[in-house]
């Protein structure tokens, strides 16, 4: 007892130590407003310190009683091979961001394209383009008062911004590699910025690897802000080792006519946390949330969704499914929120779960907050095991067990996979979830998408055009 | 002998269901089941089809010359039994394409033989799916997902059609069927049935037996057989209903 409540005491000591050494530092370098929120959110961090399962959004969170002595605040950058980033997606051409450790990790850390899309580093978009950084950083309201926010905005070094002009439509969509090297057991933050300014469109494809199998806690943080009827499709992919703690937190202003379309892809990770904060600000807005997790062993992934329906006429949609293998834990957490003015929303939330043993656990809370009388709102959560009636009719009809399993497992993950609106990246993913399915993508030292044999994986059956 | 049951007694959840069951098929032959709700018709077609927990307390049952009480049950739909459902199982998310791909390779797999060709698939498929007239937009579908009561029951003799099994169970087929499907069901049977394989027609309705004419019906009640005899055993059956078969049981 005493040890799990010491760990985040002595850690916050850490982080407070540093964070002070750190604002001396990086003085001359920051702008005023970066400067400010640092030092309130140091401040309040160090009257709050971690979240605690006291906290209604972290009481079913095995993170806190899970976090590490060991985790250094990382400052030198290991070296690293550039090979360990290419990407292995055939025809699927991208324009490329790397991060290494939560550093960008390109030649050209931050570069302008030819239809003045600016992507790279956001600690260089903060010194290069101080005005439209400030305009935007920190602009995002977040779901609650939680102290990852607050290490993040207060220890943040690097991260990645993308920065889309009005009337622009990013031609490639934007790939960001980010590898994590534990071996030296790293507290990263990352802290990223996305803007979309008026009637642009963007699509971001966003890997999280680890490279070895030590334990280290990163701490992402994105803002993003989508201008009125612009468009973004973001798709995240997270393939980390057992030992690694990740809270990705993002949040997102959406204005009129904008729309989002947002999916999660939980392959493999110790602890994964997904903060996904929406506030729908301008009439017209569309947002669609997805997510797919398939946790086994004593993996634990926790999926805090908020959406505000802070005007009237928007729409959104999120669904989120996962499979539950051995002991692994999941925990959803849906918020829809419509506020009293907010007449004619649409709001619909779902999260349905297999749980392949008796050890497996779900907690799911869908919710809805109504203040307006005109909406159409629903929300639904199922907690099942794989269908037994279908399993004996498949199996009567001379499919396996093991194939019949998979089938029935695929097609419920499938569901998920089949919003991506990218067919190459589709097909990479579906990929992915038969090799995770089958066992063969466990915690990763190489992720599929970087390893060196992109060989087209074949199933005894052809599941790829259920 | 093609089929025999000995002496086959089953239980579910500790309470038994079929006390003494016997029955024997030879190949070319169709043997119609009737009797009355509970009386374990279904848990008969499950127990020969090796579905879990049905448990065998006693009795062999001989498919081909073996024992299969331990074959499970992949292995014994790949032998060539098949089972068209009472219920239909619907399974969202896979097609009706994928899954009898899947099926089919499944067997050809089990007979040491390489994959259909997508080519000789598709042309299977149109042509099964003509004898039992389901139209090609059901193979796009979910399995059974939002099928009308008699488009299930046809899509089971389509599956059928597409393994072309060596002992068919068909547990209450014409359940559900309007006139017309009841025909295009029978027909399918009819064509597919030959002198190398045999059907057991489980049936609450002498009807269907004028269209599917049965070589023997037995008359099924608390778990085994009292009464066999040929085609007219049904009409009589029709006749008398099921007081008279308690009379039997004396
Ligand atoms: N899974 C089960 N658990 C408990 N009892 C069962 C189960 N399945 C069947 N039974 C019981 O076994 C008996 C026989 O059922 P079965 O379904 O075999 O009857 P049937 O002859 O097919 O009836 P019907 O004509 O209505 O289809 C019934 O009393 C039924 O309630
Ligand atoms: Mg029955």
């Amino acid at each position: 007892m005493d040890n799990t409540d010491n760990i985040p005491e002595t850690l916050k000591r850490r982080i407070l130590d540093y964070g002070d050494e750190l604002l001396k530092r990086k003085a001359g370098e920051d702008t005023a407003k970066v400067t400010t929120l640092r030092n309130e959110a140091l401040e309040h961090f160090s009257q709050n310190g971690f979240p605690t399962r006291k906290m209604e959004r972290w009481r079913n969170s095995k993170i806190i009683d899970n976090l590490s002595e060991s985790y250094q605040l990382y400052e030198e950058q290991p070296s690293h091979d550039r090979k360990d980033f290419c990407c292995v997606i055939q025809d699927f051409d991208t324009e490329v961001i790397t991060m290494y450790n939560g550093r960008l990790a390109d030649d050209n850390i931050l570069r302008t394209l030819d239809n003045g899309i600016i992507i790279g580093s956001s600690r260089a978009a903060m010194i290069q383009h101080p005005d439209l950084f400030d305009k935007y950083f920190g602009s995002c309201r977040t779901d609650e008062d939680n102290g990852f926010y607050d290490i993040n905005t207060a220890l943040w070094q690097d991260g990645f911004f993308i920065f889309v002009p009005a009337n622009v439509t990013a031609e490639k969509p934007v790939q960001i590699i980010k590898l994590i090297d534990n071996v030296n057991n790293p507290l990263i933050q990352t802290r990223n910025l996305i803007i979309l300014e008026e009637n642009s469109n963007l699509c971001i494809v966003d890997c999280d690897d680890t490279m070895s199998n030590n334990a280290s806690l990163v701490n992402s943080f994105t803002e993003t802000v989508i201008g009125e009827n612009a468009h973004l499709e973001t798709y995240k992919l997270q393939n980390l080792n057992n030992e690694t703690v990740f809270i990705n937190s993002n949040t997102t202003k959406q204005l009129k006519d904008s729309s989002l379309m947002s999916c999660i892809i939980s392959f493999n990770g110790g602890m994964i946390r997904n903060n996904v904060h929406v506030d729908l600000d301008g009439q017209g807005a569309d947002t669609q949330v997805y997510g797919l997790y398939l946790m086994d062993k004593k993996q634990h992934i926790d999926n805090q969704i908020r959406v505000n329906h802070n005007v009237s006429d928007c729409n959104s949609n999120e669904r989120f499914k996962g499979i539950l293998d051995d002991e692994a834990t999941a925990v959803f957490n849906g918020h829809v929120y419509v506020a009293p003015d907010a007449q004619h929303t649409n709001a619909y939330q779902n999260n349905s779960n297999i749980i392949l043993t008796s050890s497996a656990k779900v907690n799911t809370m869908p919710f809805l907050e109504i203040y307006a009388d005109d909406v159409k709102c629903s929300h639904g959560s199922t907690i099942g095991q794989l269908d037994e009636e279908a399993m004996f009719y498949m199996r009567q009809r001379g499919i396996s067990k093991a194939n019949a399993r998979m089938l029935l497992m695929y097609a419920f993950a499938a569901e998920i996979s089949n919003n991506i609106k990218i067919d190459k990246l589709q097909e990479r993913i579906d990929d992915m979830i038969k090799r995770r399915l089958k066992g063969e993508l466990s915690s990763c030292d190489t992720c599929v998408f970087h390893c060196n044999t992109p060989k087209e994986y074949n199933f005894e059956i052809d599941l790829s055009k259920i | 002998m093609l089929f025999s049951i000995k002496n086959l007694h089953v239980s579910i959840g500790g309470k038994e269901i079929l006390k003494g069951f016997n029955l024997d098929v030879n190949a070319g032959e169709i043997h119609a089941i009737m009797g009355p709700n509970g009386t374990g018709k279904s848990t008969l077609a499950a127990a020969i089809t090796g579905r879990e927990g049905y448990e065998i307390t006693e009795g062999e049952i001989w498919y081909k010359g073996k024992n299969i009480i331990d074959m499970s049950a992949e292995e014994r739909a790949n032998e060539g039994i098949f089972l068209s459902f009472q219920y239909p199982v619907e399974i969202p998310g896979v097609s009706i394409q994928n899954f009898m791909r899947t099926a089919i390779n499944a067997k050809r797999e089990y007979q040491g033989l390489p994959p259909v060709s997508m080519v000789d698939f598709l042309k299977t498929m149109k042509e099964k799916q003509a004898m039992v007239e389901i139209t090609d937009k059901l193979q796009n579908r979910f399995v059974n997902v939002g099928f009308s009561g008699g488009e299930k029951k046809k899509n089971e003799i389509f599956q059928m059609a597409m393994l072309e099994p060596q002992l068919a169970i068909l547990d209450e087929t014409d359940s559900g069927l309007d006139i017309d499907a009841l025909r295009i069901v029978a027909n399918g049977v009819n064509q597919l049935h030959t002198n190398d394989n045999a059907f057991i027609v489980i049936t609450h309705y002498q009807r269907l037996l004028d269209y599917i004419v049965p070589d023997f019906v037995h008359v099924m009640y608390d778990g085994r057989i009292v009464k066999s005899g040929d085609k007219n055993l049904a009409l009589e059956l029709e006749a008398k209903g099921y007081e008279w078969v308690k009379g039997l049981m004396g």
